[in-house]
């Protein structure tokens, strides 16, 4: 391990489960809606309320999507799978038990690369499970309200292997599992909403020690931020206990972002046993080796894969690579640009400044961009044919954001074509250096810093649409004649 | 036409030719049923709207449209299976208060065959019992003398059908609840496959044992509504997708070479002399018929009981979890919620819904399913159970069915058992194995004690084989003597 991941002689052992919603459009087992907006138990029925009698169908789609994020993730998909009741009492979980899967989950062995100050680390995966999600408890003084809605949305969980040695590490993890679920197209990415929900298990034992300490649960963190900052609050909170002499018990923490704390949720004595059993109601879910080949032939590039190709054969820089794959979407978009355009180093230079910019300002998707890849080449397209210079462009593209134009449309409207007419500019530059006589001079006596000031007047006096290298080439002419 | 008498086939050809209308056979049956009810508390509940439903049936054969092979036969139902928008209770006061909006499939397709749902019939809670004893709704009484028990859980259903006061009825059985009550009032009654009848819509008390099945006068009603209830079901993932043969056309009484097994296991020990003779006359008047009658051995049946008891309990256990007075049923009254804790809140509402019964079995299940006891108990029943199968597997490489006594006994009194659960618990001995092993199995009336009550044989046959336990039963009933036999109520 390398030596900066420690802390006042410690070293943190940390392991995260990641609660995936998959972006199904019914829920695991029976038809009902799954979509976000419904109103309180719009989406419910007597399945997924547990009336009696009521029995799971499981939706298939589920397992697909289970299984892709498996095989993204190098797991092992088992052939059979088992379902299994995990059994609790609790007024959010309608049936007093949560189809989940023990000890054959669908998925098994797997890893995945993060890479932190640059530098990748293979986190292993250990499993990859289905269940369903409860419902959602508010608590009102002296009582509860209940919504079943989210009741029987299917849930992967990740469990990755104790490899996390840093907070920053931790958050780099969630965030790669969300890009790859993003990229899968089996999560809608809204932390905000709960899509995707992280429970870190951290414990700190003294530099080089074998034997883990004792580890503490992190509950319900719904974002990258809250992870790296509850898991390094842990860390900190863990050493001070050990270091004034106590011991660490091994319970279930909340974090609260607001006082930056983690604080005791239940400790293992009030742990459940969840007496596991596999539900009758199920069968097993049978995978074959052909469904398994079936489904890797519709994995899409993973963003691994992708940043080193854009890196080796696009000729990318290391930062732009990153940027651009951070988002399918954007990937997408820079790629059918870059072929459009047929320049992928000027496609990297928009797309991460202009296109970024303006879909960061109007915080919408970079799908709903109203400038499509196709009409953007067109606009560059003018640039390197001299039409139109890079500044100008940038006005061209703020105007097709805004009007749905195409770039050829405004540049026409506005006349906004780069003058490369010789004469004109040599008349114009003409006017200016007789206007202008001392700073001639200057300029001849050797002070060529004034040259700038020419081209300024120059660009001024055409609106900007002199075509700089033109204005260049004759201004020299004429001074150094 | 007596309607009394009747068989389905009869009452629905009349009512399909308009001879007898649907609301006639239901008035009939109702009327009946109001009148002798109080003596024998086999209904829970009447359906109000019974007669707008038979009258639905008339209207559907007056405007020419096609009405199923039930056309107006009226049905009482176990009132653990879910009836929409009519109380449904498990026999529990768990479940007082509870009204479904939809329908069990086996009575969506009762429905769908033109039949008549008349009422709910009792049960002992949640279907835990074999007397019938244990329901919240009050004890059901046997026909054929109301001092004894008409067996359970589906006492309502057989008590319902031995006084005909339905023409025809649906039970469960985990462990023998359709056969043992079948056995004890004198009708047939008939627990098919595991996977042949759609669970949904059933109470649910030992998922990977419960079925439904027909429980009726005879074996041509039981062929005849058995193929309308079988079959896969979307909504049970647990159906098979087997087809269902035409049982009530396949029916024959001809057994010749037919092979009878008799389970060693079966033929000793405490079995009351009056069941023993009925037994060892069914196989002589088998044999007699042409069958041939072997001897054969199952060996794990010796530990049927015990098993069945750990892995319906652990089941049972879970699938109870969901009564908790939070969506639905019966919640205590709590007057203080301030100071309500959610442990009290649960253990409360369960404490006053739950009977005794029901108690005992989940806490032996939890306990079953807890750690460090799960692989001792319920995974250890289960890997039994595995083995079980397989000997039942090898063994109907030998024969095509097997007869047995359904209980050692026939129907015991009132309070006799219900203080002792080991004894009651005992009475399951003969029954339990064909659920652990999910196979078919009937109860068939064949003769009576000195006391002048029902006794039936046991026939079991190779999964998805119901058609030779029906036709061995067939065959059975032909010679019985007993089928004009009735109770004393009418």
């Amino acid at each position: 391990m390398s030596s900066k991941n420690t802390y006042r002689g410690y070293e943190a052992v940390i392991g995260i489960e990641v609660h995936v919603q998959l972006k199904t459009k019914s829920k695991i087992f029976c038809a009902d809606g799954t979509n976000f907006d419904a109103a309180d138990n719009e989406n419910t029925s007597p399945v997924s309320v547990g009336m009696p009698g009521t029995l799971p169908v499981l939706n298939k789609t589920a397992v697909e999507y289970s299984i892709k994020t498996g095989l993204a993730l190098g797991c092992q998909i088992r052939n059979k799978s088992i379902f299994a009741r995990k059994n609790y009492f609790y007024p959010d979980l309608p049936k007093g038990y949560q189809i989940s899967q023990y000890d054959k989950p669908i998925c098994e062995h797997g890893s995945v690369t993060i890479v932190v100050d640059k530098e990748p680390k293979k986190i292993s995966i250990t499993r990859a499970h289905m269940e369903e999600d409860a419902g959602k408890s508010t608590h009102f003084g002296d009582y509860t309200l209940v919504n079943y809605n989210r009741a029987g949305i299917p849930l992967l969980e990740i469990v990755s292997g104790p490899d996390l040695s840093s907070p920053k590490e931790a958050a780099e993890y969630a965030r790669t599992i969300r890009q790859i679920v993003l990229y899968l197209g089996v999560n809608d990415g809204n932390l905000e909403e709960g899509s995707l929900r992280c429970d870190c298990n951290v414990s700190v034992k003294p530099i080089g020690r074998k034997e883990l300490g004792t580890k503490v649960e992190l509950k319900n963190l719904n974002s990258f931020r809250f992870v790296e900052k509850a898991v390094e609050y842990e860390i900190d909170r863990q050493i001070d206990e050990i270091e004034s002499g106590k011991k660490i018990i091994q319970e279930t923490r909340l974090y609260d972002p607001d006082k930056n704390r983690t604080f005791s949720m239940r400790t293992k004595e009030d742990a459940q046993d969840y007496r596991y059993f596999p539900d009758p109601d199920l069968l097993p879910i049978m995978v074959s080796d052909a469904d398994i080949e079936r489904i890797k032939k519709t994995l899409p590039e993973l963003p691994f894969d992708k940043q080193k190709r854009f890196k080796e054969t696009l000729n990318l820089s290391e930062y732009d690579a990153e940027l651009l794959t951070s988002e399918k979407e954007l990937a997408d978009y820079f790629e059918e640009l870059s072929t459009a355009s047929g320049s992928p180093k000027l496609a990297a230079n928009w797309v991460t400044t202009e296109v970024l910019r303006e879909v960061n300002t109007h915080k919408i998707n970079i799908k709903q961009a109203p400038v499509s890849p196709a009409a953007l080449a067109a606009l560059l397209k003018q640039v390197e044919s001299g039409a139109i210079s890079g500044k100008i462009a940038k006005t061209v593209f703020t105007e097709m954001w805004t009007s749905g134009k195409s770039a050829e449309e405004i540049i026409k409207e506005k006349s906004l074509a780069q003058v490369s007419d010789t004469s004109l500019i040599e008349k114009i530059i003409d006017d200016i250096l007789a206007a202008n006589k001392s700073q001639v001079d200057e300029y001849r006596s050797g002070k060529t810093k004034v040259f700038g000031f020419f081209v300024g007047a120059a660009m001024k006096a055409t609106k900007g649409q002199a075509n700089p290298d033109v204005v260049n080439k004759i201004l020299k002419q004429k001074l150094e004649s | 036409m007596e309607l009394i008498q009747a068989s389905f086939k009869q009452v629905s050809d009349a009512v399909k030719t308009k001879k007898i209308s649907a609301v006639e056979v239901t008035k009939f049956f109702m009327s009946r049923a109001e009148k002798l009810n109080p003596q024998l508390n086999a209904y829970i509940a009447f359906n109000t709207k019974a007669m707008e439903e038979a009258e639905a049936v008339d209207k559907k054969i007056q405007q020419g449209e096609a009405v199923g092979p039930l056309a107006g036969v009226s049905f009482g139902i176990k009132d653990l299976l879910c009836t929409r928008d009519l109380r449904t209770t498990a026999g529990s006061k768990i479940l007082s208060n509870f009204v479904p909006p939809y329908d069990a499939t086996v009575v969506a397709r009762l429905k769908n065959a033109g039949a008549v749902v008349i009422g709910k019939l009792n049960l002992d809670e949640f279907a835990m019992g074999s007397s019938n004893e244990t329901s919240f709704y009050g004890n059901c009484k046997n026909p054929w003398n109301p001092e004894y028990v008409p067996g359970g859980s589906s006492g309502g259903s057989a008590a319902a059908q031995s006084a005909r006061i339905a023409m025809g009825t649906i039970g469960t059985d985990t462990g023998g609840s359709i056969r043992q009550p079948s056995n004890f009032c004198g009708i047939v009654g008939i627990k098919p496959t595991y996977g042949r009848v759609s669970r949904y819509g059933i109470v649910a008390y030992a998922s990977s044992l419960d079925q439904a099945g027909p429980m009726v006068s005879s074996v041509e009603d039981a062929a005849l509504s058995l193929e309308v209830i079988c079959g896969h079901d979307p909504k049970d993932s647990t159906t098979s997708q087997q087809k269902v043969p035409e049982f009530s056309k396949n029916l024959s009484q001809n057994v010749k070479g037919m092979k009878i097994g008799l389970l060693k296991e079966y033929q000793s020990g405490g079995i009351h002399a009056d069941t023993a003779a009925t037994y060892q006359r069914a196989v002589d008047e088998l044999k007699k018929l042409g069958a041939e009658v072997i001897e054969v051995s199952v060996p794990l049946t010796e530990f049927a009981v015990p098993m069945y008891y750990l892995i319906a309990a652990s089941e049972a256990s879970s699938n109870l979890a969901r009564y908790d007075g939070v969506k639905y049923g019966y919640r205590s009254d709590f007057k203080d919620l301030s100071s309500l804790s959610l442990e009290d809140f649960y253990s409360q509402t369960r404490g006053e819904g739950f009977g005794k019964e029901v108690k005992r079995r989940i806490m032996l299940g939890t306990y079953c399913l807890s750690s460090g006891y799960y692989d001792a108990y319920y995974n250890k029943a289960c890997q039994v159970r595995r083995l079980l199968r397989e000997q039942y597997l090898d063994v109907f490489k030998k024969c095509d069915v097997l007869l047995s006594p359904v209980t050692t006994t026939p129907a015991f009194k009132i309070g006799e058992k219900s203080s002792d659960p080991l004894k009651m618990y005992l009475n399951d001995i003969f029954t339990t194995s064909t659920n652990l092993a999910g196979l078919p199995g009937m109860s068939v009336p064949f003769g009576f004690s000195k006391e002048g009550l029902p006794i039936g044989v046991q026939l079991t046959a190779a999964h998805f084989n119901e058609q030779a336990a029906l036709n061995a039963a067939y065959a059975l009933e032909s010679v019985s003597g007993v089928k004009e036999r009735r109770p004393n109520v009418f």
